[in-house]
């Protein structure tokens, strides 16, 4: 490849970010609100004090087990929309432990991890086992999925799990002290999740890059009749898949009530499973890729609450910016491939 | 109108798929483009007709350098393909096909439509019916709508690539008919893809041959038989070779085996195969064979009867098991069923390697696929995706695949679409594997290759095993009563 060419490739690589800008301007400007004043806000919002820096890599951390749990579904050919569902499980699987076993910090946040890992893995396998022996195709799996598990959650917080003075929107009752994350001095970060989040991503890089498991996944989702053919045992793999994904979205679970908030609230997963499923189709599946798109989606989220305070606008920009991201970034990947091919049309003798 | 193809490359990958080709086609002419599978033939017609662009090289039309982006603006200027498959919707009539090549708008003249397909159909003795629906059309027939759509829109140029592939007999005839008489009448040059000699022969007023994605001569007709094969091969072919091999023990035993299907049901099939025997499955595509192949490994439901592999029974096991029993079935539909789209041929072994480590080793991994494809004589790179090899390799591919001391091999059309030496070769490799103790079964169209390949060979008509014979002393034409559904030699 030519200097130029490769120059020109790094560019156009950057291009949907100007193409989203240009798109909000307008739309900012249409409303009739300052550009400019709305992104400075947005990034003040974002990154101005060591806080809302612990801020926005609270709001990534979940963002970033999702999304690389999603990015073993999406290796394998699968749409896992019930990662909601799944987040949920996770976090009520974890709120029994840390309700009923009194015990101390490090055993209980252990077993408060692996409780919301088995809790998100069994809702991730049930979609999978409605696909192979119900013949329910996931996405709808997974969506139905999604609205039992709240229904769950809502039914948990206002009967059995309901709080001393009454059952109310606020949730449960806060842990037990041992039940919550540590965190970082006064900052509301809890290093615990941030290692989980760190840890998902490498485990995941591996395992979809060196082992057979991963690869298995991948022919699988390249070719699912002739990996089968191959002897790759198909039933198992997706059903693991799932699982995996849905035990890494049970962790987001746990990071949200135990690392945040200290109870079980009725929006513990708050559209992060849908947010993730746009963070992994940005990241083409590669789990390396997820971390610096979350938080680039983690601090439109947390900046744009700004807007709402210092302009008059609705927060709801941020997602505005957030989706016209992933919108534009699919658009410049599909003009690159039609230049690549008119290029490869162009070089003649 | 004449066309010049002036040093055209097209790499896929590493792979050179042409290599500089020059080609003049002259109006009034059918030019035999003839080469061994993975020449490079299909990919010089596609960059004539539009459905890939060239790497490099230059197209001239009458003298005028020309680009085409897309096989609509080949067709405009008058080059028009047939392909293997047909390209036409199966769920329309032929008349909306017809149309829809040149009538596009929004209320098209049917009248005028179905008079054209009409006139022009019958210049060339072509008897379709208007409204019968594609799917109800033999292949030969869809290839006749084929040619009459790019008649109607224009093409000077007609290239048909391996045409005669699943045609009857009489349609064959007809088609020949039809080309010489576009080329010699009507003064359009046709192009004749092709690794069949004899129709090169009989056909082609002029051959070019490719070789390695390169030309390694041309020859205006006739034109001795053992120069083109020396121009295709690089050397003379060597004699079959026969080695008869003592059948061992009962491998595969049916009894009464019943498989029901959607279109037919398969039923009361006895059969035993034996360690070392080669067994042909003959019939009409649809007559219960494929079901039959499918069944035996573990990919079909079976309603009733029994399936023994080497004594065990695993009639209702999962495919998983007969995996494990040494079975081994090799689909016809390369890249839909045998290998993945989008791995490369070291990601196959990897995932093929069952007894390798849950870490894959890749520098393991890609020194095996690297004998692998030196032994198979693949060409392409461990690195190659599946997808961007030739037919004939991605069938090598599919055989480096599979593992050693298999109890029972099971095939679809193995050679189908090889040149002579591939299918040779191949069949060495399956002798190979029978002289080890392994059975073959295998389906095929070929009459030859059914006689010449196997011992014995079990004929099926509309879902029924009619008749196993010796393939020692059986006849073309007795075979061909079988599978029409007659007694031999009635």
């Amino acid at each position: 490849m030519k200097p130029d060419s490769r120059l020109a490739n790094f560019l156009l690589s950057l291009a949907p970010i100007p193409l989203a800008l240009l798109f909000t301007t307008l739309l900012l400007l249409i409303v009739g609100a300052s550009p400019l004043d709305a992104y400075r806000n947005i990034l003040q919002g974002a990154f101005e004090s060591p806080a809302k820096w612990a801020d926005v890599i609270t709001a990534c951390l979940p963002l970033i087990l999702c999304a690389a749990g999603m990015c073993i579904t999406f290796t394998a050919g699968l749409w896992n929309v019930g990662v909601e569902g799944q987040i949920i499980m996770g976090a009520i699987f974890a709120t029994w432990v840390a309700r009923n076993l009194l015990w101390p910090q490090v055993p209980v946040l252990t077993t408060m991890i692996l409780a919301g890992m088995l809790g998100g893995a069994l809702w991730g396998a049930l979609a999978g086992l409605l696909k192979v022996y119900g013949k329910v195709h996931e996405i709808f799996g997974g969506l139905g999925l999604n609205y039992v598990a709240q229904g769950l959650l809502i039914w948990l917080i206002f009967n059995p799990w309901k709080r001393a003075e009454g059952a109310t929107m606020q949730g449960t009752d806060p842990f037990p002290a041992p039940a919550w994350m540590p965190h970082l001095g006064n900052l509301r970060v809890a290093p615990l999740a941030v290692f989980l989040a760190l840890a998902a991503v490498v485990v995941v890089f591996f395992l979809l890059r060196g082992t057979r498991w991963g690869l298995e996944l991948k022919g699988m989702g390249k070719n699912f009749r002739s990996a089968f053919v191959l002897g790759v045992p198909s039933t198992p793999r997706m059903l693991t898949a799932f699982a995996a994904c849905g035990a890494l979205a049970g962790v987001a679970g746990v990071v949200v009530i135990s690392g945040v908030r200290g109870r079980l609230i009725p929006e513990v997963s708050g559209g992060m499973g849908y947010l993730s499923l746009l963070i992994a189709l940005l990241a083409a599946y590669r789990p390396q890729w997820v971390i610096p798109i979350a938080i680039f989606f983690a601090a439109m989220g947390v900046g744009s609450t700004r807007l709402e305070l210092n302009m008059q606008l609705d927060s709801a920009l941020g997602g505005v910016i957030e989706a016209s991201v992933v919108l534009a970034v699919m658009l410049v990947g599909g003009w690159r491939a039609l230049l690549a091919q008119r290029r490869r049309q162009e070089v003649q003798p | 109108m004449r066309v010049e193809l002036i040093e055209i490359h097209k790499h896929f990958g590493p792979v050179r798929a042409n290599d500089g080709v020059s080609l003049t086609l002259e109006p009034g002419v059918i030019h035999g483009l003839l080469g061994e599978n993975g020449a490079g033939k299909t990919t010089l017609m596609k960059c004539l007709s539009g459905y890939q662009t060239p790497d490099s090289g230059t197209i001239r039309v009458d003298g005028e350098k020309v680009t085409f982006r897309s096989p609509a603006e080949a067709v405009q200027r008058g080059i028009g393909m047939l392909h293997q498959d047909p390209l036409d919707f199966p769920q329309l009539r032929v008349l909306d096909n017809f149309l829809l090549a040149f009538d596009r708008r929004l209320l098209p003249d049917r009248r005028r439509g179905r008079a054209l397909l009409r006139e022009i159909g019958q210049r060339f003795h072509f008897e379709l019916d208007p409204d019968a629906e594609v799917t109800s059309l033999t292949v030969g027939e869809r290839q006749q709508l084929e040619i009459l759509r790019l008649l109607a829109l224009g093409a000077q140029v007609i290239i048909l690539d391996e045409p005669t592939t699943g045609i009857s007999a009489p349609q064959r005839v007809l088609l020949f008919a039809t080309l010489r008489r576009l080329a010699e009448e009507e003064g359009r040059s046709v192009v004749f893809v092709s690794h069949k000699l004899e129709e090169v022969e009989q056909l082609c007023h002029r051959v070019t041959v490719l070789r390695h994605g390169r030309v390694t001569g041309e020859a205006e007709m006739p034109c001795p038989v053992e120069r083109l094969v020396e121009m295709m091969f690089g050397r003379s072919l060597p004699p079959p070779k026969c080695v008869p091999v003592e059948p061992g023990p009962v491998v595969l035993h049916l009894e009464g085996l019943s498989i029901p299907s959607d279109r037919l049901v398969v039923e009361g099939i006895n059969l035993e195969v034996h360690a070392g025997e080669v067994m042909g499955l003959a019939g009409l595509e649809g007559s219960g064979q494929r079901l039959l192949l499918r069944a035996c490994a573990g990919l079909e439901r079976v309603t009733a009867g029994r399936i023994r592999l080497a004594g065990q029974v695993v009639t209702h096991a999962p495919y998983r098991r007969f995996l494990e029993a040494g079975v081994a079935y090799l689909p016809a539909g390369r890249l839909e069923e045998g290998l993945i789209g989008g791995l490369t041929i070291a990601e196959h072994f990897a995932l093929t390697n069952r007894k390798g480590p849950f870490f894959v080793d890749w520098a393991a991994e890609q020194e095996r696929a690297a004998q692998h494809i030196a032994q198979f004589r693949i060409v392409g790179q461990p690195e190659t995706p599946v997808e961007a090899l030739s037919g004939g390799n991605q069938q090598r591919t599919q055989l480096a695949l599979l593992p050693p001391n298999l109890r029972l091999l099971l095939m679809e059309h193995p050679t189908r679409g090889l040149d002579v030496e591939s299918a040779d070769w191949i069949w060495q490799q399956l002798l190979a594997r029978r002289e080890e103790g392994t059975a073959i079964v295998f389906i095929s169209a070929d009459l030859d290759e059914l006689l010449e390949r196997s011992d014995r060979i079990a004929v099926f008509f509309g879902g029924r095993l009619s008749a196993i014979v010796d393939a020692r002393c059986t006849t073309v034409e007795q075979l061909g009563y079988l599978i029409a559904g007659k007694e031999a030699g009635a």
